[in-house]
């Protein structure tokens, strides 16, 4: 009886002084959380993008808490849901969130733009950027290496025939590819959008036409057909104006290079 | 005396490396080495908490277990210390050095359970050292476990870039650079009882 009853007993004491100090620490040195802090990083979805300018959820988080900052809808992947959420905490109305996704302003793929030189580096569109501007005669184009789908937190981004492609139902806009891209040829647009340019590129009809034969080559097609003034060819570039496109899509059909497309970008569905 | 510390000290961070040589500590060893300054926060997390872990389990064994004929007891007792132990260092960071326990962040908690600290604690009594040996030991293989983790990580981030065949992506190419590491630090078996000795 003694043999079991003495380690039980002395493992019972070690356990309750350890529970004991614990217990008293836990009260002595307890540390003062601010409550709406706290609140308010619950709300948050903790993917830490950064999309909402800050260095991560606990930043947001801080900002709001600390009266920095009243915007609440902020969070792009939280969506309506955490500003919702976020504007009961701080008492305040809330606000639509716009949903965003990105898109890749190049199609330069593997049939339309030729390569310059074989490119047997590491495989970072980063670093095949410094050799050159990057394989592809044409110097603003998607190099296709995969930063950005290294990066991307939720797998959305995948390399098709050289050139990167964002799945919009999985995208959350968080804008990390965006930040990445060495040629910066991804941008986040509101999800409602109907109509992209898919060219970044600025120099002359003549050279890019050499280059890719997807290219914009600025001939001003789309802006003489858009009858809502939405589209302008600026240093060479088609760009739209999504605030007054209404998405009838008559610059993509009249776009000889066809480097306008239409195309879904909801989120949901 | 001095130059017994000193073997006991480089053993532990060379020779019976407890992550390349006896296969403990493996998790964080494999999750938390992606990048140098993670694996650099977690080794010094570690370090700290075998030192406090060895301070606190060396006199329960010494002077309650040991006494009383229940040296059985010990694995189960020290889970118990070593965790409270982490859960009061947290506490105590938290309160006065909040700068320092930022930086721990999400290692310490992670710690309670990384059987390297336990494997310590436990090898310094089976290796029959006293109080100072126990201490000096465990700084040893802390310093050896942030040594294995800023190397692996090191070689690791060079690893990630590489164009592997698809099968081999992500785990199975660092489980075998993994290997490879360990292999690297057979060579220096014996060497320092050559040096020394």
């Amino acid at each position: 009886m003694e043999k079991i009853l003495i380690p039980v007993l002395i493992s019972f004491a070690i356990a309750t002084v350890c529970g004991v100090i614990l217990t008293v620490s836990s009260k002595l040195f307890a540390v003062k959380e601010d409550e709406k802090f706290v609140k308010i990083r619950d709300c948050l979805p903790g993917a830490n993008c950064g999309a909402c300018g800050y260095s991560g959820c606990d930043g947001y988080a801080k900002a709001l808490s600390e009266g920095k900052t009243d915007v609440t809808n902020l969070c792009v992947p939280g969506g309506d849901g955490a500003a919702k959420e976020i504007a009961a905490v701080l008492g305040v109305e809330a606000e639509e969130v716009v949903k965003k996704v990105a898109y890749i302003a190049c199609n330069g793929n593997c049939d339309a733009a030729p390569r310059k030189y074989e490119y047997h580096g590491q495989m970072s569109c980063r670093t095949a950027n410094m050799s050159y501007n990057g394989d592809k005669h044409c110097t603003f184009a998607c190099l296709g290496y995969g930063d950005c789908a290294n990066i991307c937190p939720q797998n959305a981004i995948s390399i098709e025939n050289g050139v990167a492609n964002v799945d919009p139902r999985k995208c959350i806009g968080c804008g990390m590819c965006a930040r990445v891209c060495p040629n910066h040829v991804i941008h986040l647009i509101k999800d409602t959008s109907r109509v992209a340019v898919l060219c970044s590129n600025h120099d002359k009809g003549a050279v890019t036409r050499k280059a890719c034969t997807n290219g914009c080559i600025g001939c001003g097609k789309c802006q003489k057909t858009c009858s809502h003034d939405a589209i302008h060819v600026e240093h060479n570039l088609a760009v739209i104006d999504y605030e007054k496109c209404i998405g009838c899509g008559d610059c993509a059909s009249a776009c000889p290079v066809h480097c306008i497309v239409e195309k879904c970008f909801r989120t949901d569905n | 005396m001095f130059k017994t510390l000193i073997l006991i000290l480089m053993g532990g961070v060379l020779i019976n490396n407890y992550v390349l040589q006896q296969f403990l500590g493996i998790c964080p060893f494999l999750g938390v080495s992606k990048k140098v300054n993670q694996a650099v926060g977690m080794g010094v997390a570690v370090t700290f908490v075998m030192l406090f872990a060895t301070a606190a389990t060396y006199p329960i064994y010494a002077y309650i277990l040991e006494p009383n004929g229940l040296s059985f007891l010990q694995t189960i007792v020290f889970i118990l210390v070593i965790a409270t132990l982490v859960q009061f260092v947290e506490i105590v960071l938290k309160k006065f050095i909040p700068s320092l326990f930022k930086a721990l962040g999400v290692y310490l908690p992670l710690i309670t359970t990384n059987c390297a600290v336990l494997g310590v604690t436990l090898n310094n009594i089976t290796d029959g050292y006293n109080f100072l040996e126990s201490m000096v030991s465990s700084l040893g293989v802390g310093l050896g476990f942030l040594l294995a983790m800023v190397l692996f990580a090191g070689v690791r981030s060079r690893i990630e870039m590489c164009p592997a065949p698809k099968a081999f992506k992500g785990l199975p190419t660092t489980l075998i650079a993994a290997s490879i590491v360990a292999m690297s630090f057979y060579g220096f078996s014996g060497v320092i009882e050559g040096l020394l000795g």
